[in-house]
């Protein structure tokens, strides 16, 4: 099972991903367990964040990532609603959800 | 889990948590209160009277992008009675500004308003490209902050404005605290607190989202979908003020509030008469007029130093001196027009030369 997941970067963080605003995305519903201790988990926005990094960032990780979760002056979305509403990392992707990542560090 | 209400209306989804309050409002509440607080901001300090001319510094970016749409909304839904222009500096850097200078194009059509571009090469006959062809990418971005800053006031001239108004945001002046600090530039901490600033013979420069959070800004430009161009200029950027920018984003990230309480430490900071005595006084350019705290300013001694083929001259001491030895500047050396204070006064009967309205 997976669930398709609508991506959009803006704010130059796409240009970490091949210069593409639009992705489509397709990831497994249950994130699987690493050791016999642990069980399947549902996919949070955290699992997202490293699956973006291992399957579609194309250039400098250290822009997209930091600490284990987005680097801070990058807002996330779902959904249209800011993440930190939402649970940030925690946050249960469900088919057809839209993530928004939006760079804030480009000059203005 | 529930979708939770906004904590203003108590009616609508809410779809954001303000950094400054921690609030959680919806959409319409969130576009009701920035856009007051930049309305309070702007009403507390006085900023304004009735028939100003005033020129928004336009780059295209998310910062004067979302300045130009508010302004324009406040001026229409407050009676502010403004002329607001659009004005804009092409630094000459192929592939990045030369995009950006699109978007303020559309904003002009977007917002219908007068647009005047300025360039470094018309001014100064220099554009960044051949500037960064000449001295490398170590300098640069001085050669620019330089020039832009005056570019600015020169345009704002030819508009006949007397004020103009940049995107700096709380995050932008958080940082410049910052690095006044570790710099010990006492003067400019002093300066770059303050939401405007005008000198005697200077143009009136404002801020009006002094208190505004990038993280709203950002926001507003993204639930607005208002049209802005973001990429990083390609002469790296400057370096020291990323490292501010990126320790400010994490303290942020821990706590919201640090922004806004470090620009009021810079506000508080108190300056000892015996520091403020080693200040120069301002006097104004024996060479273009424009102010300055040296015989020369700082613009005309980096153009100097270009056209002489010793661009380091405006840079250091060392390069100054290097360039003082090697005797007076040439005659035909290319120099800026002088520098004259607009008059609002003439302003209607001189004609203008604008961008075109596509």
């Amino acid at each position: 099972m997976s669930l398709t997941i609508k991506i959009e970067f803006g704010g130059g963080l796409e240009l970490l991903f091949s210069n593409q605003k639009s992705h489509k995305i397709e990831v497994p519903s249950k994130i699987p367990a690493r050791e016999r201790s642990e069980s399947e988990r549902a996919v949070d926005l955290q699992y997202l964040i490293f699956w973006l990094r291992d399957n579609l960032l194309k250039e400098r990780v250290e822009l997209f990532i930091e600490n284990g979760t987005v680097r801070p002056g990058i807002l996330v979305l779902v959904n249209d609603t800011d993440w930190e509403l939402e649970g940030e990392g925690e946050y249960q992707l469900k088919d057809g959800d839209e993530i928004v990542f939006i760079s804030t560090l480009h000059g203005g | 889990m529930a979708p939770r209400l906004c904590g203003l209306c108590d009616n609508a989804r809410a779809i954001l948590k303000r950094p400054k309050t921690g609030q959680q409002i919806c959409k319409d509440c969130f576009f009701y209160v920035f856009e007051t607080e930049v309305h309070n901001t702007i009403t507390q300090a006085g900023l304004f009277h009735p028939g100003d001319r005033v020129a928004i510094g336009a780059s295209g970016g998310k910062d004067s992008t979302v300045l130009a749409y508010v302004m324009k909304t406040l001026n229409d839904r407050y009676n502010y009675g403004l002329e607001l222009y659009l004005l804009s500096i092409d630094e000459g850097i192929t592939g990045y500004r030369d995009d950006s200078l699109e978007t303020v194009k559309r904003n002009q059509q977007q917002y219908d308003m007068p647009l005047k571009i300025l360039s470094y090469d018309e001014l100064y006959g220099w554009t960044m490209d051949r500037i960064v062809s000449q001295i490398g990418k170590k300098n640069n971005c001085t050669f620019c902050g330089v020039f832009r800053r005056q570019a600015l006031d020169r345009g704002a001239s030819m508009l006949h404005v007397d004020h103009i108004v940049t995107g700096h945001n709380a995050d932008d002046i958080a940082e410049t605290v910052l690095m006044n600090i570790m710099r010990g530039d006492i003067a400019r901490l002093g300066r770059c607190t303050l939401i405007c600033t005008q000198g005697e013979d200077t143009i009136k420069r404002s801020k009006p989202f002094k208190y505004a959070y990038e993280k709203e800004i950002v926001m507003y430009a993204y639930f607005k979908k208002l049209d802005y161009f973001s990429t990083e200029c390609i002469y790296s950027p400057d370096a020291y003020r990323g490292h501010a920018r990126v320790f400010l984003k994490d303290l942020e990230a821990s706590r919201p509030s640090a922004i806004i309480d470090i620009i009021h430490s810079g506000e508080a900071f108190e300056l000892k008469d015996e520091v403020k005595v080693t200040q120069k006084a301002q006097q104004t350019c024996k060479r273009c007029g424009y102010m300055s705290s040296n015989e020369l300013c700082k613009a005309c001694t980096l153009l100097e130093g270009l056209e002489r083929g010793m661009a380091n001259a405006g840079v250091t001491d060392r390069g100054r001196k290097k360039l003082e030895a090697e005797g007076p500047a040439p005659e035909n050396l290319r120099t800026i027009p002088m520098f004259q204070l607009p008059n609002p006064n003439n302003g209607p009967s001189t004609t203008i030369s604008l961008e075109a309205s596509a």
